[in-house]
């Protein structure tokens, strides 16, 4: 009886804490759409300095940047890596002086440069009218020509550090086995020797049958980082805070790796299925089209799930901090960490749920194009 | 929609990253603790496996031993029951034996006892005949000295005799 009651308890809190946060997303989202309207509205920037827009707060930070913000004016200042019409050009971020509006034109081999929201364009010959060194169409977006870009951004950085990461901890526990040969694991070892063992039984085993062990480094790894990457893109200072696994260049080259190994690995019942289905000949004109596209549809579903959940997530969470600046008080900071608080911790079940949803799919899609038929 | 465009400079660090960070674990750590946990694995179960046939050993032998304990108790009944038998039949047998002696050896005495009483009655017979005859020799012998009472006698004799 007394568990039931506890039960119950529990239950209408939680119902408390949705209709709660239900409330306040509405009050969230009619400020998002104020911001919204406010952001079409002008064409001067002295409009926007007055209100704050939420929207545009958001997707600064869960995007990539040439300099990683620590705190209030402190930047660190990453290097540019550029390979242009003339070759490589390296400089300091620092060098376009926190300038994101393309006002600063940074000048190396004769070539200039401009970084506008973040993207760094070959620096138009005058400014225009706001000062800025670029063309901008009717959009407001910039059509100069870009540079290859493969600067050390703050996500390249959080790739390297994570690598970093991931590599200490698996090397240490692969020492680990190597030193207690045929013992019981010990320290970090017993902790990731049970996920190692989720990820080889209940994600390739079953879905890979007898040959599983050939896949198992690349879910592994893909696994890993996945999971590593989501946890760091959660914790709100250096070194993590960005939101590499919500990025989606980083989800495409993820899911074009499994779409490379379906592809390589797939036996010819995989390939008979697709062009030549067991289904009368004069539906192959439906069938076939369906099948080919059903090929590149389930890795840019991977593609596509990743980044829209870590995105969706640190938007969220981005979202109910700013709701303090939104209504500009201070009384409503407990409520908007409380719910931070509450959507973190779900942001930490998710972490895992992405990481273990884009390894079993990924495994699933293998064990699709390998499954042997008789 | 910015956040839709991958930026092609990250898509290329990040293929070089993966596949440097995949080829380094697998190496290093993928494939000596897969190899070190299926060894394991392995040994657990040859060690359970080997737990289960000595279980298994054990067993049989219990019963092997409980199946001796048996046939030798078996046995031992056996055994005795033999002897029992052997002991009843020896008895019996003296017995039989015994009682046939007594009778064989009592009759035996029975016909000495009375060949000797034939042979002592024969004796005495001779000699109360002997005996007798000389008895009777010594009265008559006796009585025939004393002529006087031979005389009486006769005359005694005729005296009785009446001449009819």
């Amino acid at each position: 009886m007394d568990c039931s009651h506890v039960f119950e308890f529990k239950v209408n809190r939680l119902i408390v804490v949705f209709a709660l946060f239900l409330a306040f997303f509405s009050h969230a989202s009619v400020a998002l759409a104020q911001a919204d309207t406010a952001h079409a509205g002008e064409n001067s920037h002295t409009k926007a300095e007055k209100k704050f827009d939420i929207g545009k707060f958001a997707l600064h930070h869960i995007g990539d940047s040439h300099s990683w913000h620590v705190i209030g004016n402190t930047y660190i200042s990453l290097p540019v890596i550029l390979y242009t019409s003339n070759g490589f050009v390296t400089f300091s971020s620092g060098d376009f002086l926190h300038d994101d509006e393309a006002k600063i034109v940074v000048e190396r081999k004769g070539m200039g440069f401009v970084k506008l929201h973040e993207k760094i364009y070959y620096a138009s010959a005058n400014a225009n009218s706001h000062g800025q060194y670029v063309d901008l169409d009717e959009k407001h977006h910039a059509s100069n020509a870009r540079p290859l870009d493969i600067s050390i951004t703050k996500n390249v950085c959080t790739l390297i550090f994570s690598i970093i990461v991931i590599l200490a901890v698996f090397l240490n526990v692969a020492n680990g086995y190597k030193k207690r040969k045929g013992k019981s694991p010990k320290g970090l070892q017993s902790w990731m020797e049970p996920i190692i063992l989720f990820v080889r039984d209940d994600i390739a085993k079953p879905n890979l049958g007898h040959k599983y062990e050939r896949f198992m480094p690349y879910l592994l790894t893909v696994f890993f980082f996945i999971w590593f990457n989501n946890m760091l893109g959660l914790v709100p200072f250096l070194p993590g805070g960005a939101n590499l696994t919500g990025n989606i260049a980083v989800t495409m080259v993820l899911a074009i790796a499994t779409f490379c190994l379906t592809v390589f690995n797939g036996n010819k019942y995989y390939w008979k299925h697709i062009f030549m289905p067991d289904v009368p000949w004069w539906m192959y004109i439906v069938m076939v089209p369906v099948e080919l596209f059903g090929i590149f549809t389930k890795p840019i579903a991977l593609m596509i799930r990743l980044f829209a959940n870590i995105t969706a997530g640190h938007i969220l969470v981005l979202s109910l901090i700013c709701l303090v600046f939104v209504f500009n008080s201070l009384y409503i900071a407990p409520i908007s960490i409380a719910f931070a608080v509450f959507i973190g911790a779900i942001e930490l079940l998710v972490a895992f749920i992405q990481a273990f949803i884009f390894t079993i799919l990924s495994a699933l899609f293998i064990g699709m194009a390998i499954e042997e038929h008789h | 929609m910015e956040l839709l465009v991958p930026e092609i400079g990250l898509v290329i660090l990040q293929t070089i990253a993966f596949l440097l960070l995949m080829f380094l674990l697998a190496k290093f750590a993928w494939k000596p603790v897969l190899a070190a946990i299926k060894e394991r694995e392995q040994s657990i179960d040859e060690a359970l496996n080997k737990a289960e046939l000595a279980k298994q050993e054990m067993t049989r032998l219990t019963a092997q031993n409980e199946e001796l304990m048996k046939e030798a108790r078996s046995e031992r009944d056996r055994i005795l029951k033999e002897a029992k038998t052997l002991k009843d039949n020896i008895l019996h047998e003296a017995k039989n034996q015994a009682h046939t002696e007594g009778v064989k050896l009592i009759e035996k005495a029975k016909i000495e006892i009375e060949n000797q009483k034939k042979a002592a009655l024969a004796e005495l017979k001779s000699q109360v005949s002997t005996l007798s005859i000389d008895i009777a020799e010594r009265i008559l012998r006796n009585q025939l000295t004393d002529k006087a009472k031979q005389q009486d006698l006769v005359a005694s004799l005729l005296k009785d005799v009446e001449l009819n």
